[in-house]
């Protein structure tokens, strides 16, 4: 009979917890249309780890293309030290732009060089200078692209890849392009990684387009999940640790009620 | 207590069912205090407050005799360009005169430049000499409106109840007329 | 009673100094300790204990979130990146603060699933029932604000459409939605009284669930056979039996809750709550939190703005009444072979009703959520008030104590029939 019970509760937290996610899909399904192709990363699974090296050539690859007009504001150069880079390099990454700082006794704003403890630079001041430069579209901030588009790093591989010619009778609106994954299907950024060697890796890699949008996919899920590594590792043990624990606690259970069963 | 209310006293196993209620109880011990560290841990300062933990101030302004208040760590920084009269002073204190023994010269990287944190060490207040109409207290150096501490031209403790020195902070001098804080 | 003490046992004089002036060791060891508990319960018994201990993490997980949040729509949502990013463990306190709330809401659906099966809101219960459904409700309200906070587009949307529901009621409905926006949208001022009242109603919670297990204490616990302990031989005092074995369930349920916190953190949430709220776009697809889904489908499922939101309300009013609706004496639905199957029928109505609520507001979902929605409340305003005068009960054990001794088979078979068992 307990077993039974158990069983039933077992079944029903089950139904709710798979009801609860059913309930949240029709608005994920909706939002794609076609199905993104899978991709393997090294960040996936239960011991799911970055990869460094193209972590660091991802951020190559946005700052020397996404960056044009895609700010990454929650990050700062500081946490570039997490993907491997040298105090000294981030100094140089950080110094390499111009930060408004200010302001000084004078009252006046002034720019300085960045330091690591900058925000990444915003290509535009605001979202109107964004958009007036982009045809009235804003191109999103990608600190969290990831966790804020259904398919996170699959769906931003799929996207980058999912250029194409637009089908026989789709008319393409003035300054859009046709992209498979994109809801709607028309979308107001040209293809951003096109030809290869676009980007000079420095690591000896051979910088295909695949390879960069695997790059930039690795590097844009470290920045919207930095904590992804720790939170792993820790739910292993945490999971482990528990079930031990259960184990102890299930046999207490069983010598109590030996006297009553 | 339990047991007399249970059906069958536990006799049998007793023993047994302590030793294990006691390796699960220290087990649970462990995971409760692997769980309360999170929360301790969280207010201590965040990464973002601690990467803020350096400042760079422009002194080539400062002129002579004046001094200016930078901030670091959300602490006032009193930097001050010292007359020679003022370092003189500061020099010619017997050590045994002083409650919390130090040289000048071990207070200072430039003689000219005294660099100290704002903060009075009896209970937190900012001790007024910066600004020329400031009184200075008696030691012509800071004197702390609170509860009436005096420092001298070296920002030493002379009077009142603070008990040691105003701090240093770690600094350093990237060129001659710019410092970094921390 | 000399002088006023209380006549304390407890062997340690320190502590029976406490006890004889305060008597709490005293009260524990009565309410936790000794406290006769029917021998019978299964692990569905687990969920109370469950749903208390969740509600102390979600306290202490708030708490520590509240010490580096902002309460302003210019800053909201990054102080929330900012615990995710920069806050030493930040990440884990706002994945379990957030998982936590889903985890609540699955432990106390459990819980109220308990009591709709055995009965337990039924005579003397019917108080401490009622309770549970208060609870309930602050939760709901409790939730709804908390997921305002990380302004995100979710949360902004969810806050507008919601407390737009107000403005059906007639005449005072707008004003009554401005005065709860403070203004003339969500902005700035309904952040920060959403902030206030999600960090107070948890302790209102607090202090109504001491009611309940008060209340619970008074008639003591039902258990799965719907009958009443007899003596002795059908209780167990609460510690050992008990505690041993929620603690087996309480680990259970953290397995899960792991699960979902390191593996699966934003599984049962909405990638759209990860971009800045933004006051002119509306999202393409806006759903509430998965645990709301259920009402949502019954709001939808009425053509009338008026009458969904009235519906929705009294899809959970509806419960306060239970306990009188439900006409039949017998608790258990073991001993109800008819009613059973009326029950599983609407626990299907209410996971399609779940289901239906997360789809977009379109055919076949419409009907199919209107068809569940009259079965939601057909089951509760005829079904059970007619099976209780047309069911035939099966024959009731004349104790717990009999077929657990007998090694616990489904049914007493010589048993005597006693439907009519003393309520």
């Amino acid at each position: 009979m307990p077993v039974k019970a158990t069983l039933k509760a077992v079944v029903v937290a089950a139904g709710l917890l798979a009801g609860a996610g059913l309930g949240t899909l029709p608005a994920r399904a909706a939002s794609g249309g076609e199905a993104l192709p899978h991709v393997n990363f090294s960040f996936d699974g239960l011991f799911g780890h970055f990869d460094r090296a193209s972590a660091q050539r991802g951020f190559q690859v946005y700052k020397e293309v996404c960056a044009n007009c895609h700010s990454m504001h929650l990050l700062s150069y500081r946490n570039l030290r997490e993907l491997g880079l040298s105090e000294a390099q981030v100094r140089g990454i950080a110094a390499s732009v111009q930060v408004k700082d200010g302001p000084n006794d004078e009252g006046e704003m002034f720019e300085r060089p960045g330091r690591p403890s900058d925000r990444f630079h915003s290509p535009f001041p605001n979202e109107q200078a964004a958009r007036a430069a982009n045809n009235g579209a804003l191109p999103p901030d990608l600190s969290l692209i990831t966790k804020a588009r259904e398919g996170g790093a699959q769906y931003v591989h799929a996207l980058l890849t999912g250029y194409e010619d637009p089908p026989p009778g789709v008319t393409l609106m003035p300054g859009m392009n046709y992209n498979k994954y994109f809801a709607g299907h028309q979308i107001a950024m040209a293809q951003p990684l096109s030809s290869d060697g676009q980007v000079e890796y420095t690591d000896g890699t051979q910088p295909t387009v695949e390879q960069m949008v695997r790059d930039v996919s690795q590097f844009l899920t470290w920045a919207a999940e930095p904590e992804l590594e720790q939170r792993k590792a820790m739910g292993v043990k945490m999971v482990i640790f528990l079930v031990i624990l259960g184990g102890f606690a299930y046999a207490i259970k069983r010598k109590v009620w030996s006297d009553v069963h | 207590m339990a047991d007399s209310m249970a059906p069958g006293a536990p006799e049998d196993g007793g023993t047994r069912r302590d030793f294990l209620q006691l390796v699960t109880a220290s087990f649970a011990a462990v995971g409760v205090g692997a769980l309360v560290w999170p929360f301790i841990s969280s207010m201590n300062p965040a990464r973002d407050v601690l990467a803020l933990s350096t400042t760079e101030v422009d002194i080539a302004p400062i002129a002579v005799g004046s001094a200016i208040t930078a901030v670091w760590r959300g602490k006032p920084i009193f930097i001050r360009h010292r007359t020679q009269k003022e370092i003189d002073e500061a020099r010619a204190v017997p050590l045994d005169q002083l409650r919390d023994p130090q040289t000048d010269q071990s207070r200072v990287k430039k003689p000219e430049w005294l660099v100290m944190i704002g903060i009075c060490t009896h209970l937190g207040c900012v001790p007024l000499g910066q600004k020329p109409t400031d009184p200075k207290g008696p030691f012509d150096g800071w004197f702390c409106p609170c509860h009436g501490s005096a420092y001298d031209s070296s920002g030493r403790i002379r009077q009142g109840p603070a008990p040691t020195n105003l701090a240093i902070p770690d600094y350093a001098f990237e060129t001659d007329t710019k410092i970094r804080i921390g | 009673m000399a002088s006023g003490l209380h006549e304390s046992d407890v062997a340690n004089p320190v502590l029976r100094w406490i006890d004889a002036r305060l008597p709490v060791i005293t009260m524990m060891q009565k309410e936790y300790g000794t406290f006769p508990t029917p021998r019978n319960f299964n692990y569905f018994w687990n969920f109370g204990a469950l749903a208390m201990v969740n509600l102390l993490i979600m306290i202490a997980t708030g708490v520590f979130l509240a010490m580096n949040y902002t309460p302003h729509t210019s800053m909201a949502f990054d102080s929330v990146e900012r615990i995710m990013r920069d806050v030493n463990f930040g990440w884990l306190l706002r994945y379990v603060h957030a998982n936590g709330a889903s985890m609540f809401f699955i432990v106390v659906y459990i819980h109220i699933w308990r009591g709709l099966y055995y009965g337990s809101y039924k005579a003397p219960r019917e108080l401490l029932w009622m309770l549970g459904v208060v609870i309930f409700l602050l939760m709901m309200a409790t939730a709804f604000m908390g997921y305002v906070l990380p302004w995100g587009q979710m949360s902004f949307w969810g806050a507008t459409v919601i407390t737009n529901l107000f403005s059906a009621l007639p005449l005072i409905g707008p004003d009554i939605v401005t005065w709860l926006w403070g203004g003339f949208s969500v902005d700035n001022p309904t952040l920060n009284r959403f902030y206030s009242l999600h960090y107070l109603l948890p302790f209102v919670i607090f202090g109504v669930v001491f009611l309940h297990v008060a209340a619970l204490h008074i008639t003591g616990s039902n258990n799965p056979l719907g009958i009443d302990p007899k003596g002795p031989q059908d209780t167990v005092p609460f510690h050992p039996y008990y505690t041993a074995k929620d603690s087996v369930g309480l680990i259970a349920y953290f397995v899960v809750f792991a699960i979902l916190v390191f593996f699966f953190p934003n599984m049962l949430g909405h990638p759209d709550n990860y971009i800045p709220a933004n006051p002119l776009v509306t999202p393409a697809h806006i759903v509430p939190e998965w645990y709301f889904l259920p009402f949502y489908a019954i709001l939808r499922a009425v053509p009338d703005k008026l009458g969904g939101v009235a519906l929705m309300f009294g899809s959970i009013a509806i419960l306060f009444v239970l306990p009188w609706l439900d006409t039949s004496p017998v608790r258990s639905m073991r001993f109800r072979p008819v009613a059973k199957i009326f029950l599983f029928l609407w626990l299907i109505a209410f996971f399609v009703l779940l289901y239906c609520g997360g789809k977009p507001p379109e055919e076949p979902f419409v009907t199919i959520a209107r068809v569940a929605a009259a079965y939601y409340f057909l089951y509760f305003l005829v079904i059970l008030p007619l099976l209780g005068r047309l069911e035939r009960p099966l024959p009731l054990p004349e104790s717990i104590a009999r077929p657990v001794l007998r090694g616990g088979g489904p049914l007493p078979v010589g048993a005597m029939s006693k439907p009519m068992e003393k309520a």
